[in-house]
């Protein structure tokens, strides 16, 4: 039945008390633990999930590897990154095309696919390449900067003849002497250790310098001068250059190598030995003879 | 004793543990409304390594972070009557409260007003014979206290060492390391029943809290209403609740009475409603915005009408003038008043040095009270509220939250009470590792 004072629909005093259920509940929602397992742990363990069943398909693994490596390669394809051409400075022909053979053939190439310091250290190793600069440049250009090696000796290794720098390193071959003949000479084991002392002794040469055939490391200790004419010169281990200066004075006094001497010894600096060839000791001897007969006659 | 002794040690155990994790909850069980309150102890004085009281009275150790109050249900005189109307009282107010605060709790400290307190004055005296006095005289002095026969249904509730004399030398606050040969002691202790205290215990358990602590809501509400001199001096701080009177003397800074007059702003209430014909609900409104105690000539010009829903116009459109409001609240008010004059009187209250008497709880705030209460109860009267605590909200700055703050100044500076002293030597359980290292100890 219908009450008969209308009375608002709130007139039931409502019960603010939650239930034995909901304060326990809410308690625990409150729980510091519980709360950041929920706002943490639990998106946390929901995102992996998701990511571990996606993932677990190896055909999803493999789309998602293929998508990184396009973008990736979208990026390194942008024509701001390409080199497109390549110079190469300081380089004589054979050189040249030893060099082009290590750097990438066809362009355009991304610089990411180029390792410089890679080929720097491929050129370095080159015999005639002293030092290489390898960048790429303003317009996408690959620039290579070649610092020869400059031969200051020949060496003669057994049949072969190669190309010497300052430093005894190699630097090429030559098939004839008659090919640089601008360059010193030198034979021996251990010669192309000493090539300093070497060349100071052509130096010191002077007005020898066109007998001058070659130097001799004898023994890996001392050097020998081979002159023209079948002509020696023995210097010291020590003090070659002065001993070979005495030699040098003692030739412009006294024209001592135009006559027959195969060897001037001057290993020993106290007592410097000349030995003529045969003919000439036989020619001396002749000479004394006839000198101590005609002597004797008179 | 020993059984008091081992729930206090457990609850004092339990408070030291909530401290620990930073966040307790203050429950006031009142008769007219429950008040929650979530302390957070982070402040800049909780780490501090030295004794005493810490600055603003150690109330910068905590905060308030959370409040709620509800309605009171199922609560009479204080007590609680239906216990399962305030278990989900004590549940909404507890979960608003850690709502607000968005943490949850698990220690309550809680305080009652009701189970009919009851104060002693214990004298105890023990032969200290010229030397040291030390902590374990201390405790033992406490234990040759002579307690009285409260009562096999009564549980004591506070019981705090006020003052101690050594030889002539009265007044001591703390008589370790002095030398004397007689060393006494004065003790109060509050005892109330013990079917309210575990009913309050049962319906708190039942909202999966803990109890950390205990007291009695005359204690506190003078720990936040009385301020440090009227402490001091001797002041008696009356807590005009809802359905009791709470009634504390305080002297030296310790509670030495406590009383309650079972009487309060709920019978104003109900007086109204039955001397008014109005419902009760109805009746408290009236009270609250219309109420008083000192009528003057414009108050019966003043009309207030008296909404009804009985559907009889005549009766839903009555108006009483506020002058017969006053005539009905105020007797109730004079007995109440007188009610507490008496038991002020039988506690002695007029040889303390000091007269003061505040005024607090939520019926102090009907106007003219002072007035009326200074005709009654002696010319020092004064309105108190609370102190003022941080983070509490402005709703609840009255004085009907006084027991409420200072339950949580109780939490963060107890009183050194019996149970927290050593036990006394006789009191170990018998063949006790203890016993026997005290044994050497004391030979050695």
């Amino acid at each position: 039945m219908r009450g008969l004072i209308r009375r608002p629909a709130h007139a039931v005093p409502h019960d603010p008390a939650p239930s034995k259920l909901g304060y326990r509940y809410q308690r625990l929602l409150l729980t510091p633990g519980f709360r950041a397992t929920m706002r943490i742990g639990v998106p946390i363990a929901l995102i992996a999930t998701i990511l571990g069943s996606h993932f677990s398909n190896a055909a999803n693994r493999a789309a998602v590897a293929a998508q990184i490596e396009t973008a990736i390669q979208q990026f390194q394809d942008r024509p701001q990154f390409m080199v497109k051409a390549m110079t190469i400075t300081g380089a004589d022909q054979a050189t040249m095309t030893d060099v082009i053979g290590l750097l990438p053939s066809d362009y355009p190439v991304s610089s990411f696919d180029l390792d410089l310091e890679q080929t720097r250290l491929a050129i370095e190793s080159l015999a005639p390449v002293k030092s290489a600069s390898v960048r790429v440049g303003a317009a996408g250009t690959l620039e290579v900067r070649l610092t020869p090696r400059v031969p200051s000796a020949l060496w003669r290794d057994g049949a072969t003849l190669r190309l010497i720098d300052a430093e005894g390193v190699d630097s090429g071959f030559v098939t004839s002497r008659s090919e640089r003949l601008d360059l010193p000479l030198i034979a021996g084991d251990g010669a192309e250790q000493h090539i300093q002392e070497a060349l100071a002794l052509y130096a010191a040469a002077g007005p020898l310098g066109p007998r001058v055939r070659g130097l001799v490391r004898m023994g890996e200790r001392r050097w020998d001068i081979v002159l023209d004419r079948e002509q020696r010169i023995l210097l010291p281990g020590e003090g070659a250059v002065a001993a070979f200066d005495r030699v040098v004075a003692l030739n412009a006094a006294q024209d001592m190598l135009d006559r027959d001497v195969t060897v001037v010894d001057m290993r020993n600096a106290d007592r410097p030995t000349l030995r003529m060839n045969e003919e000439a000791v036989a020619a001396m001897r002749r000479v004394n003879e006839t000198v101590s007969t005609n002597g004797a006659g008179n | 004793m020993g059984d008091l002794y081992d729930n206090q040690r457990a609850m004092r155990q339990m408070r030291k543990a909530a401290m620990q994790r930073g966040v307790v909850a203050i429950l006031d069980v009142g008769t007219s409304k429950i008040a929650c309150l979530v302390l957070r102890f982070d402040g800049p004085e909780q780490f501090r390594n030295v004794d005493g009281v810490g600055s603003m009275a150690g109330q910068s150790q905590f905060r308030v972070i959370g409040a709620a109050t509800t309605r009171s249900r199922g609560v009479r005189f204080g007590e609680i009557d239906a216990m399962q109307e305030t278990e989900r009282a004590i549940r909404t107010v507890v979960q608003a409260a850690q709502k607000m605060a968005k943490v949850r709790v698990d220690h309550v400290i809680a305080s009652l007003s009701g189970g009919r307190p009851r104060s002693y004055g214990l004298d105890g005296a023990l032969d200290v014979s010229g030397g040291a006095v030390t902590e374990q005289d201390i405790s033992q002095v406490m234990a040759n206290c002579d307690v009285p026969d409260y009562g096999a249904d009564r549980e004591v509730l506070h019981a705090q060492p006020v003052n101690f004399t050594l030889d002539n030398r009265s007044g001591l606050a703390d008589p370790r390391g002095q030398i004397g040969h007689q060393l006494t002691t004065d003790m109060h202790m509050l005892t109330v029943d013990t079917a309210t205290l575990q009913n309050l215990f049962y319906c708190i358990k039942r909202c999966d809290l803990e109890l950390a602590g205990l007291a009695s809501s005359a204690y506190v509400s003078g720990m936040s209403s009385l301020v440090e001199d009227e402490q001091e001096l001797g002041a008696a701080c009356i807590d005009l609740g809802g359905g009791s009177t709470s009634i504390s003397v305080f002297m030296k800074k310790h509670m030495i009475y406590a009383d309650s007059v079972r009487m309060g702003g709920d019978h104003i209430t109900s007086d109204i409603s039955m001397g008014l014909q109005i419902p009760a609900a109805t009746a408290e409104r009236i009270k609250t915005f219309y109420g008083g105690v000192v009528a003057t000539g414009m108050d019966d010009r003043e009309m207030i009408e008296t909404d009804g829903e009985t559907g009889d116009w005549e009766h839903d459109r009555r108006t009483v003038s506020r002058a017969e409001l006053i005539g009905i609240m105020r007797p109730r008010v004079e007995e109440i008043l007188e009610e507490v004059r008496a038991r002020l009187d039988a506690a002695g209250f007029e040889h303390l040095p000091g007269q003061q008497i505040v005024l607090t709880g939520g019926g102090s705030q009907i106007p003219g009270l002072d007035g009326l209460a200074s005709k009654i109860l002696g010319q020092q009267v004064r309105l108190g509220r609370p102190l003022r605590v941080q983070g509490l909200p402005q709703a609840a700055i009255g004085p009907a939250f006084s027991s409420a703050v200072g339950l949580s100044l109780f939490a963060s500076n107890p009183q050194d009470e019996w149970w927290d002293f050593e036990i006394p030597a006789d009191r170990y359980p018998a063949r006790s590792l203890k016993r026997a290292v005290k044994w050497f100890k004391d030979n050695w």
